[in-house]
């Protein structure tokens, strides 16, 4: 291994630490940096000074690799690098492609796309809402966001056959056809989690440790979150009403009717409520896409030869925030390039706005409430 | 479980040293809690509410000082690989590993590539490999299991006083 070791030191602050002032590391192995993130901190006691985030310890060749496989290969890898999120993930790819092939994609297979991706919207925000509540210490909403997620993933199991990593969608639809019954499974998934979404709000929303911990902290402004290229939750919770649901409508998501839930303060409680609302809006979706679902074809008419000519961008609303990839095709069935724009890289960047001056305990709420997937970042 | 054997007289229990030991041990594991990739995913699942690894005796610790059993769980790529063998080093024996998911046993569906490296056995020692990508929570018990059975194999090792 010491040969081939790379040594990939970030730049760190170069000014001399008065004598009260030290650095500290934070990860690659910390429990609360959801993955193995590492922050260099320099602190002045438990209060941070100044952060610098390292990355690279996920880093998986994933543009690399799309360059060497043919289009339908690639799909498994866009899983693989926001894997809380593989339907959105994968779906930005797709549609790249589709594009590049002016392959047509049937209405039915649409619909399917949008009801599976609010389910995947659902299961990433219970998953940050377990691990999110974990590192504030609360660890029975864990327990609780968990048991839900299990029942969401039976139905993903029944319906792609996999719990987290799907590879779901095709290039022109999706693999197959909704399964029997899944109208009723998931209409009581949804009933069951408005229910639980009640109980819910009663453990965190309100609860004054937890407002303590959340108000006031990781405040960034409107104007910081625009020019540093946020999107998602990070920047409604600033209170700027973007989503490209909404803003700039993919698929048939201009069929339905749901709110853009914003935040007002920009702190950690302000995004915490964001996620918490959306949950209501992704209920709605799958209500309104499941009432209004044509028949028809699930998978159009693809040519067996895939060529890829021309370049595009294409982007879709992740649970995290804007997911992009800009595809160029040489005519042949490889992708010549694969751009994958992440979403949890820039809010990375937003780090240290968000965090110097707090306390080293605030910098877990601040990286839990960015929700944060380093799969995604490193690539 | 085979610890009792032998009960002459009610309420007396007599076994061998090598098999209490081993059976206190296997009985429980804390693991590290350690996250690489999506397979920490399912490893927090596996300790979440369905399937309750709390059951086996297994609670999660967040410093590598308290644990007995390192699930690696996801791609070890060569700027991570130092960490983990950092990481390895840095718990009390006895310790084991367990590789979970294809990332972790040969590098699964990024063989090959640059930046990766092709299982973490190439730079810590593995005790019992979990296929799957990523496993099932189901697998990654029955991983566990099997790690169980290796500890009751095991014999007393004495070790050595360090040399300082």
């Amino acid at each position: 291994m010491a040969e081939t070791a790379v040594t990939s030191e970030v730049k760190q602050d170069t000014t001399t630490p008065a004598e009260h002032e030290l650095f500290v590391n934070m990860g690659p192995q910390h429990p609360s940096t959801h993955g193995v993130l590492r922050l260099l901190l320099r602190v002045d006691g438990e209060r941070v000074l100044s952060l610098k985030p390292d990355i690279g310890y996920l880093h998986r060749c994933f543009e690399k690799i799309a360059e060497r496989r043919s289009v339908q290969m690639v799909i498994p890898y866009c899983d693989r690098t926001d894997y809380l999120a593989a339907i959105t993930s994968e779906w930005a790819y797709v549609m790249a492609a589709e594009k590049l092939m002016g392959v047509e994609v049937p209405e039915r297979a649409e619909y399917i796309r949008v009801i599976v991706g609010e389910m995947q919207r659902i299961a990433s925000h219970l998953l940050w809402f377990g691990t999110f509540a974990l590192d504030l210490g609360a660890v029975t909403a864990f327990l609780y966001a968990f048991r839900e997620r299990e029942s969401l993933f039976d139905i993903f199991q029944k319906l792609t056959g996999a719990r987290m990593l799907y590879n779901y969608l095709r290039v022109g639809g999706v693999r197959n056809d909704l399964y029997e019954g899944f109208e009723e499974d998931i209409l009581r998934f949804l009933d069951l989690l408005e229910e639980r979404l009640i109980e819910y709000n009663k453990l965190l929303t309100g609860n004054r440790i937890f407002e303590s911990r959340t108000k006031g902290v990781g405040v960034i402004t409107k104007e910081q979150a625009i020019a540093y290229g946020a999107s998602g939750p990070v920047l409604r919770g600033c209170g700027v009403p973007q989503d490209l649901r909404k803003t700039d409508p993919y698929s048939v998501y201009d069929r339905f009717e749901f709110n853009i839930p914003v935040g007002e303060h920009g702190d950690v409680y302000s995004r915490y409520v964001v996620r918490m609302h959306e949950f209501y809006e992704s209920i709605r979706i799958i209500r309104q896409a499941i009432k209004t679902i044509p028949g028809g074809p699930w998978l159009g008419d693809v040519p067996r030869r895939m060529k890829l000519v021309g370049d595009v961008y294409t982007r879709v609303e992740s649970p995290r925030g804007e997911v992009g990839v800009y595809l160029v095709g040489d005519g042949s069935d490889q992708p010549y390039r694969c751009h994958y724009r992440s979403p949890c890289f820039v809010h990375l960047q937003l780090l240290e706005p968000m965090g110097v001056g707090h306390l080293i305990a605030d910098m877990v709420a601040i990286i839990g409430s960015i929700d944060i997937v380093m799969g995604e970042v490193d690539r | 479980m085979g610890l009792i054997t032998h009960e002459a007289v009610p309420g007396v229990v007599t076994t061998s040293l090598r098999r209490l030991l081993n059976w206190s041990r296997k009985s429980s594991l804390w693991y590290m809690l350690f996250g690489i990739a999506c397979c920490a995913i399912e490893m927090m699942a596996t300790g979440a509410s369905r399937y309750d690894f709390d059951r086996f005796g297994m609670i999660f610790r967040a410093s590598p000082r308290q644990s007995d059993l390192m699930i690696v769980p996801g791609t070890v790529n060569e700027k991570m690989a130092d960490r983990v063998k950092v990481l390895y080093d840095q718990m009390a024996e006895p310790r084991w590993v367990i590789a979970m998911g294809g990332c972790a046993i040969n590098g699964g569906p990024y063989h090959g590539e640059y930046n990766i490296v092709d299982g973490v056995d190439k730079v810590i020692p593995v005790d019992v490999y979990v296929p799957g990508c990523p496993p099932r929570p189901e697998a990654l018990m029955h991983g566990v299991l099997l790690l169980q059975d290796k500890i009751m194999r095991e014999g007393i090792e004495i070790p050595a006083p360090a040399k300082g």
